[in-house]
């Protein structure tokens, strides 16, 4: 089951829901992403506040994919996928990323796959806020190397 | 009837998040989509022929040879930073 919503999200929930619908699962592995505060190289100020907008349909569709890809190569029993949009802060907890499996090998790699994915290759942006200043953040070249390992 | 979105950093320099466009007799494909609209809007749309600029075509991410049949959904936004 896959999500994209404004509010936050409980792992203890998720984790039950998990567990609750992988049946005779041997591992289950979650995944929570956080907002960090950092700073931009040239910023005096932290980035405050980070604003996630997406693509309404096509970012459901990418994460039914990703989540299919990833159940066509491992041995997934259950899976779960949320992703936050909307105003985020330092802290927040931003995307979730939860496996369940016979095994912890397929439940690991499962939900490394979809995390690696869902960076570069599901609809979102990010736009990060500062004191002095307000950009859209850059993708990666680390983000999109990372997909190279699982083809 | 094509229906084009545009996305973050796209969107704001574009100055609008969405076009409503009768498919110009021009315009089989993708590229041609793109060179159609910066010949109308070339201040604010020259940057659809940056390389980084990324086309969906009915919610799927595909190339620039794609054909068009002119009743698609089509978006353009920058590479995408989830996670």
């Amino acid at each position: 089951m896959i999500s994209v919503q404004e509010q936050d999200f409980d792992l203890a929930g998720e984790y039950s829901y998990l567990r609750e619908s992988a049946g005779n699962a041997g591992a289950i592995v979650t995944f929570t992403g956080l907002v960090r505060e950092f700073y931009e190289a040239d910023a005096e100020q932290p980035v405050q506040r980070l604003f996630l907008e997406h693509y309404p349909g096509m970012t459901e569709k990418a994460l039914d994919d990703i989540v299919s890809q990833a159940a066509s190569r491992w041995d997934l029993q259950a899976s779960r996928v949320i992703h936050r949009i909307g105003n985020l802060r330092p802290g927040d907890q931003i995307v979730f990323v939860g496996t369940a499996s016979t095994h912890r090998h397929h439940a690991f790699s499962a939900a490394e796959f979809i995390m690696d994915y869902l960076k570069s290759r599901a609809p979102f942006w990010k736009k990060q806020h500062s004191a002095d200043q307000v950009r859209w953040v850059e993708s990666r070249t680390l983000d999109v190397d990372a997909l190279k390992r699982w083809s | 009837m094509l229906s084009i979105n545009y996305f973050a950093s796209v969107r704001e320099q574009a100055g609008r998040a969405h076009d409503q466009l009768d498919m110009p007799a021009s315009v089989t494909s993708i590229a041609e989509l793109i060179k159609y609209l910066v010949a109308t809007d070339p201040s604010r749309m020259t940057m659809l022929e940056d390389n980084s600029v990324l086309v969906a075509v009915n919610q799927t991410v595909v190339n620039t040879d794609y054909t068009l049949r002119g009743d698609e959904e089509v978006a353009f936004f920058p590479p995408m930073t989830g996670g």
